[in-house]
């Protein structure tokens, strides 16, 4: 390392700095630019000729030219282990509540904090023994991370097979104690602390191959998991114009979802609604571990009034915190709201440095670095033998709702399920928004594959229903066909649409979804005696209200068994006997 | 005393550009020239040159102009000696009054750290059920009025202003037009509200430059008063104009501009802005009610869809009426799972109804027979336009909601509604 590479500034643009350096840059390295005595992050992002053009992390004010510059020669990195559930971050990994407590109101310019606490107490159960040969990611021993065990590793970056020279018995130890010294053939020593460095930018490798994502995550979002599902280990997105219920719909994920895990990256979105994380997360209970949600969780918060070239980081960060717990053999989830403002990042910095424009003035490379962002998700099988996965989930915000812009068609590319959200559908508050005619998925669903198929055909011709109505009018419509289009708005209606802010409705589990949706079909395949229209129309209204009430009881209890009944009493009032 | 320089290499729009040593980005200058003296602001370094806005325009200056730089950043006063008092752009006063000097502070600070917001908890009550009952304002909300020119936009902004139970008002007008300026100041006065409130005005006929110093100088002054205690509303007319001269300067600086010739970072532009309204753990807040027009009634403008992805939620503003479609504040499961048992069920199937209604204008605007459905809904649209959607109606929150159970029962049957049955059978009105 050059201890004294330092260089100068020669302009201030914005949030970009142009920097003459005297010896040598790395690309992506990370600076300081001092100015009176705060010390600036920055990150090189071009060099040409002896001037490196670089971003501030921070506001730049008062930069002067000839500010002095110091390199630091490393990448942009986090730190990982033990200690980081529940803690609140912004972009670059500081801890939001310790900068509150020194810094008060405001977020002060040039405070940078360690990620972790290095004087807490960890014990450590060792696992591998004197002699073990190991390998980057293999397991030395562990220590108890709230309800996980959390793995203390061989650094993901130590290259080839390495033999455990000593380590440390059973008690307790700061996380920078070294608890192993491993060596290789050469006898170059390493000595591992329970924290290791990592670049963010760079993907972790350190397991034995990708697996194709099969296994459905259940997020309990009927629409979701029945009709368009995830998969753990897989990625899907959820783009929509503002006020479709993007966050909305990504909050009841984070509170449901059947993942170990949950790092939500609030990346350049409003700061309130991280507020609402924050503050309900230490006090919402996880139904499957009884704990609070905050402790399988970190949340990553850079909102759109924090520093810009922080926000493009934030995902990043995010990500490797991710593949980090996955390595551990935990599924984690990444919830990333919103990859637009990610983009946009981009493309400030990307005008910044005066390069030639792509589509809507994104930069040329923001297809591949999508690609790649999306591409760190994955099942895999780790050197444990173990799996482990991280899913991620990206939220697209169009310019206008619009989804040909090139963020949103750069996602679609990459990811297994779409789940659009359409304005036309809040606009009638049919939550969640999401389009059950425009949405895809790659995955697996709760249900019976010929159940969906019925019910999608329902949907479908339903809405071919609906389109005809409006040129021939309801009287023009047999009552055949204006069956369908009631069945298909009993199954918006019942099914589809789940009331999120409802203790009961928000949530539902696997097995009840498979009852449900069994129920529902059970009105979708059966013929009626009616004899007119006005007829039609208000019984399947008055059925549809039963079901919608059945879907605020709680699952099996005696209410809702009386509510079955009923429900099955009112059914038999029409139904053929075919 | 700093030095003067005289050497002016480039003048462009708004902006000139000179050789000077030991400048620092975003630091002010005087700039003086035959046609008197305007301060200017460093928006770019680059070796020895410097670019500065002027804020006067660069109409007038010529090459061999004196510029001073004062090294400082722009400051505002900001202490309760400000209420009652109109500024411009500059922060200068506009009422005949005298300068303050005293507790300067610089504009455009710091973010606040997230871990220091609390939720938002207190509604602001308006007395427009549009407001109230469906969209509900919330303390510390951010939240714009979309419309299109000619709207009584400001009007509605004037009347929220004076019905809310605030603290301290403060007005930050952009490009407003004299006549406007003037009905605030007397609205605000014929109220008594005028002592309560602060005013920065800058007209259409005031330099362009200054039109961008006018939102940060509000919210730096209401950020202190917050942090005092203070609960502040700001009110913010028309950030399009902002937004516009955010492009001139842009484009002057031969900025790649990203869609319609904004620049790049217009969203992170209007967020820094629109994100200081906060709800601050054990001091005050800050609530933000803007303006946006939509050039050509445009949603997906860049304006108003950067600005839709900012803020809570929008009240679109159409036809002199609050319009249900689109209009939506976020914060309002907050505070109307707390109001009423039934708010959330009235809201929802209220609004879903009156969608439907549109769909059977629709029907009967081609000619279709209307059933016996559609009749139901015809006259529900027709009640719910009178009694909800008119602005002239002026009801507290819990008149709104009976209000809305009569109209429903004066309609519908309990089923036809989709509300819980347990609701239809607290509120569901006995006889007609």
């Amino acid at each position: 390392m050059v201890d004294n590479n330092l260089g100068r500034v020669v302009g201030v643009n914005g949030n970009m700095l142009t920097v003459e350096f005297d010896t040598r840059v790395t690309q992506n390295e990370v600076a300081y630019v001092v100015v009176g005595d705060e010390r600036l992050k920055c990150e090189v992002i071009r060099v040409r000729g002896n001037r490196a053009d670089m971003q501030v992390f921070e506001s730049t004010n008062k930069i002067k030219v000839g500010d002095r510059v110091e390199f630091t020669d490393e990448l942009l990195s986090v730190e990982l282990g033990p200690g980081l559930l529940t803690q609140v971050y912004d972009g670059l990994q500081n801890p939001l509540n310790l900068l509150a407590e020194q810094s008060g109101f405001f977020l002060q310019r040039g405070l940078y904090l360690n990620a972790l606490d290095y004087n807490r107490d960890w014990y450590f159960y060792p696992m591998a023994k004197v002699g073990d040969k190991v390998v980057a990611g293999d397991r030395l021993g562990y220590v108890n991370e709230g309800i996980f065990k959390h793995y203390i590793m061989v650094p993901f970056g130590v290259q080839g097979e390495f033999e455990v020279a000593s380590i440390v018995g059973e008690a307790n130890y700061k996380i920078d104690n070294t608890v192993a010294v491993i060596k290789n053939a050469k006898g170059e020593e390493i000595n591992v602390t329970m924290v290791q460095k990592w670049p963010v930018k760079i993907p972790i490798t350190a397991y034995q191959e990708k697996l194709l994502p099969t296994k459905s995550l259940i997020t309990q979002q009927r629409i979701i998991d029945t009709f368009f599902p995830v998969a753990i280990g897989g990625t899907f997105c959820t783009p929509g114009p503002f006020g479709a219920g993007k966050t909305v719909l990504q909050h009841a994920i984070s509170q449901n979802a059947e993942a170990d895990i949950v790092i939500i990256a609030a990346c350049g979105e409003r700061a309130g609604e991280v507020v609402e994380i924050l503050r309900e997360f230490p006090h919402l209970k996880d139904h499957k571990t009884g704990k609070t949600l905050i402790e399988r969780s970190i949340i990553i918060c850079n909102t759109s009034s924090m520093p810009v070239a922080a926000r493009e980081a934030s995902v990043y960060t995010a990500v490797t915190l991710a593949e980090y717990y996955r390595n551990m053999g935990l599924n984690t989830l990444l919830l990333a709201d919103s990859t637009s403002r990610w983009a946009q990042a981009l493309r400030e910095m990307s005008g910044r440095l005066e390069e030639i424009p792509g589509e809507e003035a994104f930069p040329a490379y923001l297809e591949s670095l999508i690609a790649a962002f999306y591409e760190r998700a994955g099942l895999v099988k780790l050197n444990s033998g173990d799996l482990g996965s991280v899913t991620i989930c990206g939220s697209v915000s169009p310019a206008g709702g619009n989804f040909e812009e090139p963020v949103t068609q750069a996602t679609l590319k990459v990811v297994g399920a779409f789940l659009g959200l359409s304005r036309e559908r809040s606009d009638a508050r049919r939550y969640p928004a999401i389009h059950p005619l425009d949405s895809w998925s790659k995955y697996t669903s709760v249900a019976d594959a010929e159940d969906i198929d019925y019910a999608r055909q329902i949907l479908r011709r339903g809405n071919e229903v609906n389109q005809m109505m409006k040129v021939v009018g309801e009287e023009g419509t047999n009552i055949d066909d204006f069956m369908i289009y009631i069945k298909s708005e009993f199954l918006d209606y019942t099914y589809l649409q789940q009331n999120t802010f409802d203790k009961v409705d928000g949530a539902s589990n696997y097995d009840r979804q498979r009852y449900m949706f069994k129920k529902v079909l059970e009105v979708l395949r059966s013929d009626f005696d009616f004899t007119d229209k006005d007829e039609a129309r208000s019984f399947m209204l008055s059925l549809r209200q039963m079901y919608i009430d059945c879907n605020y009881l709680v699952f099996g209890s005696d209410d809702f068994k009386a509510q079955e009944a009923a429900i099955a009493a009112k059914i038999g009032e029409h139904k053929k006997n075919a | 005393m700093r030095k003067v320089y005289h050497k002016i290499i480039q003048i462009a729009g708004n902006v000139i550009t000179v050789e000077a040593e030991n400048v620092a980005y975003n630091e002010l200058a005087e700039v003086t020239s035959s046609r008197g003296t305007s301060l200017a602001q460093v928006i770019r370094l680059l070796d020895n040159k410097v670019s500065l806005q002027v804020f006067a325009g660069a109409r007038g200056i010529s090459t061999g102009d004196e510029v001073r730089f004062l090294g400082r950043e722009m400051q505002v006063a900001a202490s309760e000696d400000l209420l009652g008092r109109v500024f411009n752009g500059r922060g200068t006063p506009r009422d005949n009054r005298p300068v303050l000097t005293d507790n300067m502070i610089n504009i455009g600070g710091p973010s606040v750290n997230p871990a220091k917001r609390i939720i938002p908890k207190n509604m602001i009550r308006t007395g427009i059920p549009m407001i109230d009952l469906f969209n509900t304002l919330v303390e510390s909300q951010k939240l714009p009025i979309f419309s299109v020119a000619g709207e009584p936009y400001n009007q509605l902004l004037a009347r929220i202003a004076l019905q809310a139970e605030v603290d301290v008002i403060i007005l930050g007008g952009m490009g407003l037009k004299y006549d406007d300026y003037l009905y605030f100041k007397n609205t605000l006065d014929e109220n008594g509200a005028l002592s309560k409130s602060i005013l920065f005005v800058h007209t259409a006929s005031d330099p362009i430059v200054e039109c961008m110093m006018v939102p940060d100088m509000s919210l730096a002054v209401a950020e202190k008063l917050a942090i005092e205690g203070k609960r502040v509303l700001v009110l913010l007319t028309d950030m399009t104009n902002f937004a516009d001269a955010m492009k001139e300067i842009a484009i002057t600086m031969e900025q790649i501009p990203s869609n319609r010739g904004y620049p790049g970072d217009l969203y992170s532009q209007l967020a820094s802005r629109y994100e200081k309204a906060v709800d601050f753990d054990g001091a005050g807040s800050i609530t933000i009610l803007a303006v946006t027009t939509m050039p050509g009634d445009d949603v997906t403008h860049p304006i108003p869809d950067n600005t839709g992805y900012i803020t809570e939620g929008q009240f679109y503003l159409k036809n002199g009426r609050i319009e249900p479609f689109g209009s939506l504040s976020r914060l309002k499961q907050q505070v109307n799972g707390t109001t009423r048992p039934d708010h959330r069920a009235i809201m929802d199937a209220m609004i879903r109804l009156y969608s439907d209604y549109k769909s059977t204008l629709e029907k009967q605007s081609m000619g279709f027979q209307m059933s016996n459905w559609d009749n139901k809904l015809l006259k529900y649209g027709k009640l719910f336009e009178a009694r909800m959607m008119d602005l002239a109606v002026n009801i507290p929150l819990e008149e709104a909601l009976d209000l809305g159970w009569k109209t429903l029962a004066e309609c519908f049957d309990p089923a036809e509604t989709g509300i819980k049955t347990d609701l239809v059978k607290e509120y569901w009105p006995e006889n007609k």
